[in-house]
């Protein structure tokens, strides 16, 4: 599902250029739930900016579902973005003035997909994450924990290959981690590709592989047993 | 262009400008306030302009009126000071002489040049009026109503010197019962019995013209009040595309040599060009719209610039929202649709709303005036008018709108997610 080869990313500070990755090999797999650990400044969010689309790389390959990704517009990244990748982000970034199933509606709406079909589809994925009745609610009137479920709903919504998640548990407390967790690692029970960036160890666990970075290269990549977080969960 | 049918497009726009209510109206008073001050001056500006041509409507505009005065040079042995008496065959002279007269009708009055005025009687009731001695081609230079089924003198009334008047709205008011039809009835003038043919609606013509004004034929008019062959003055319409200034100097150049008057003399012959007058009048509303066309549109400017201003500074709030929605998909294409629709919708939204208003306050005024002596009515702004300004604020729209909506694709989705 994506495949990365000799992967160089540097910064430009002033006169200074700061080489943040330094040769990064990896792939993962269809249905695989990684976790990418590491310290900060380790290069572990610029990695998945990489992965996301969001940032570009220096040197090396990136493949993406058989597709290369090199050389993309704005226009282009954001059509594969749209596609391919579904986003969750430690402060949920949701819109604020939008209610939950109209923020979970909206990659179907960059998607061209009719109103009706939005609506339904979005009610759907909330059903997925247990908010359904609260379709109507602004996020200003949700938990934390909801709101990341309602970030995931929506990153869901658009029917990616690969779900992208950076910090998804940094601002929530364990018992909501371990709930989002839950959901996250069921998410994946049903096939989907999921890649985690986090700095907890017991989330790391939660995943099927972990790698570590560490000063812009991979220290270590192991395979885990997993860790079910819905022993955690009453 | 299918995009601007989406009903989600729509959506979006609403929602993100509805999300800050106070703002989104104070942006869309500044383009409302711009729009209504321009439709408010240029509707008024034409309102005078109307007002000033019903002021005119009735006087042929490029008319005038010349008499006699008395001399103040030295001529052909004659002294300072002579008084000149215009005569009847002065008209045919000036008229054969002149090619660009269209009509001229001398005229008399009794009771406006400090004579006393006709003393009119009829049964106990009776009254001072002034009373004119008139042809009927006066009517071509102005024009006078004439209601209730009468009629003004005709030539006929002129080679018989028939004993029958026109009256006016006063003079039926106060020497007739209500109700009362005058047509046919007879009043006295000075002493002598007169038949009323018409009675005329009193409209201001410029000059000394009133409600109460009697007409009677020019040679009737000469025999009761025995003056021959003077007349008092020359009422003139010169032909639509003549200078009437020219034909004014042409006309005073030529009683001159009749009367042997010095033609250096400027004081002999005083004369009113209401041409000249009208002229500059309808300069004046002219300028009049023009300016309230200028003043408009730097309005509408100003508040086109507002709205720009404040879509910035919305844009630069909504960085993290417009990198979200790059992150999940939205081109930069998108993004940029979106923030100049949003431009161009509270313009032109806030530019109906200026044009409804600018209409209401202008209906105000002008139902505020209609009673009033002052040249204004029916102040209407022409539609292309309009819709022009609606298109310039379209336009100014979108290209304000650019300057947001080009900040807004050159933030990174990544720099915009990173900011807290």
């Amino acid at each position: 599902m994506i495949e990365i080869k000799d992967l160089h990313k540097s910064y430009k500070m002033g006169s200074n250029s700061l080489h943040v990755l330094k040769g990064i090999n990896f792939s993962v797999e269809d249905g695989e739930l990684v976790a990418i650990m590491g310290s900060s400044g380790s290069g572990k969010s610029t990695l998945l900016n990489i992965l996301g689309m969001l940032d570009e790389l220096d040197e090396g390959s990136y493949t993406l579902d058989g597709v290369p990704i090199k050389n993309m517009n704005e226009t282009k990244a954001a059509q594969y973005r749209n596609k391919f990748l579904g986003f969750v982000f430690q402060s949920f970034n949701l819109i604020n003035y939008k209610t939950a199933a109209e923020n979970v509606a909206l990659p179907l709406y960059y998607q061209k997909v009719g109103r009706k079909e939005r609506q339904e589809k979005a009610l759907k994925y909330l059903e997925q994450v247990g908010l359904r009745e609260w379709a109507g609610h602004l996020p200003s009137e949700l938990s934390g924990g909801q709101k990341q479920r309602v970030a995931i709903a929506r990153a869901m919504a658009a029917e990616p290959k690969v779900l992208l998640a950076d910090e998804p548990t940094g601002a929530l407390d364990s018992k909501t981690s371990y709930e989002v967790m839950d959901l996250i690692q069921k998410i994946n029970d049903a096939g989907n590709t999921i890649l985690i960036v986090t700095h907890e160890p017991d989330i790391a666990k939660m995943c099927k592989r972990i790698v570590h970075l560490k000063d812009g290269i991979i220290i270590e990549d192991e395979k885990i047993t997993q860790v079910r977080a819905a022993q955690y969960v009453q | 262009m299918r995009f601007i049918f989406d009903t989600n497009t729509w959506q979006e726009i609403f929602g993100s400008i509805g999300k800050n209510r106070t703002r989104t109206i104070i942006t869309v008073i500044g383009v409302l306030w711009g729009i209504f001050i321009y439709i408010a001056l240029s509707g008024a500006a034409k309102g005078m302009d109307n007002g000033f041509e019903e002021v005119f409507e009735n006087v042929a505009k490029n008319s005038m009126f010349v008499w006699a005065q008395n001399t103040s040079m030295p001529y052909e042995g004659f002294r300072t000071g002579r008084p000149i008496q215009l005569k009847l065959e002065d008209a045919t002279s000036l008229k054969n002489r002149i090619p660009e007269i269209e009509y001229i009708a001398p005229r008399n009055v009794r009771g406006v040049f400090g004579d006393a005025p006709g003393t009119i009687v009829r049964g106990q009731k009776f009254g001072s009026y002034n009373v004119y001695g008139d042809f009927p081609v006066f009517t071509k230079i102005t024009t006078k109503k004439i209601y209730d089924g009468g009629r003004f003198i005709n030539d006929a009334d002129i080679e018989q010197s028939r004993k029958v008047c026109v009256i006016g709205e006063r003079t039926e008011k106060e020497l007739f019962e209500k109700g009362e039809s005058p047509i046919g009835k007879f009043i006295r003038i000075d002493h002598v019995f007169f038949q009323v043919v018409g009675v005329h609606k009193f409209s201001q013509g410029g000059g000394f013209d009133s409600d109460g004004d009697i007409f009677i034929p020019f040679s009737t008019y000469r025999k009761l009040y025995n003056s021959g062959n003077n007349v008092g003055w020359f009422s003139i319409a010169a032909y639509d595309d003549a200078d009437v200034l020219k034909v004014e100097e042409s006309v005073k150049t030529l009683l001159k040599s009749i009367h042997k008057v010095n033609p250096e003399d400027e004081r002999a012959f005083g004369s009113f060009n209401l041409g000249e007058v009208f002229g500059r009048v309808s300069g004046f509303a002219k300028g009049l719209t023009f300016l309230s066309l200028v003043v408009g549109i730097a309005t509408i400017l100003a508040g086109v610039i507002g709205i720009g201003n404040i879509l910035l500074i919305s844009v630069k709030e909504r960085t993290k929202e417009i990198g979200v929605r790059r992150a999940l998909g939205a081109t930069p294409r998108e993004v940029r649709a979106q923030i100049i629709l949003e431009s161009v919708f509270l313009t032109v939204v806030a530019g109906i709303m200026g044009i409804i208003l600018g209409a209401g306050v202008l209906s105000i005024i002008n139902n505020a005036t209609q009673d009033l002596d002052f040249p204004y009515s029916n102040p209407t702004v022409p539609i292309p008018y309009v819709l022009g300004a609606l298109a310039i604020m379209v336009v100014l729209g979108t290209l304000i709108g650019l300057i947001p909506a080009q900040r807004a694709v050159s933030i990174k989705p990544i720099d915009a997610l990173r900011e807290e």
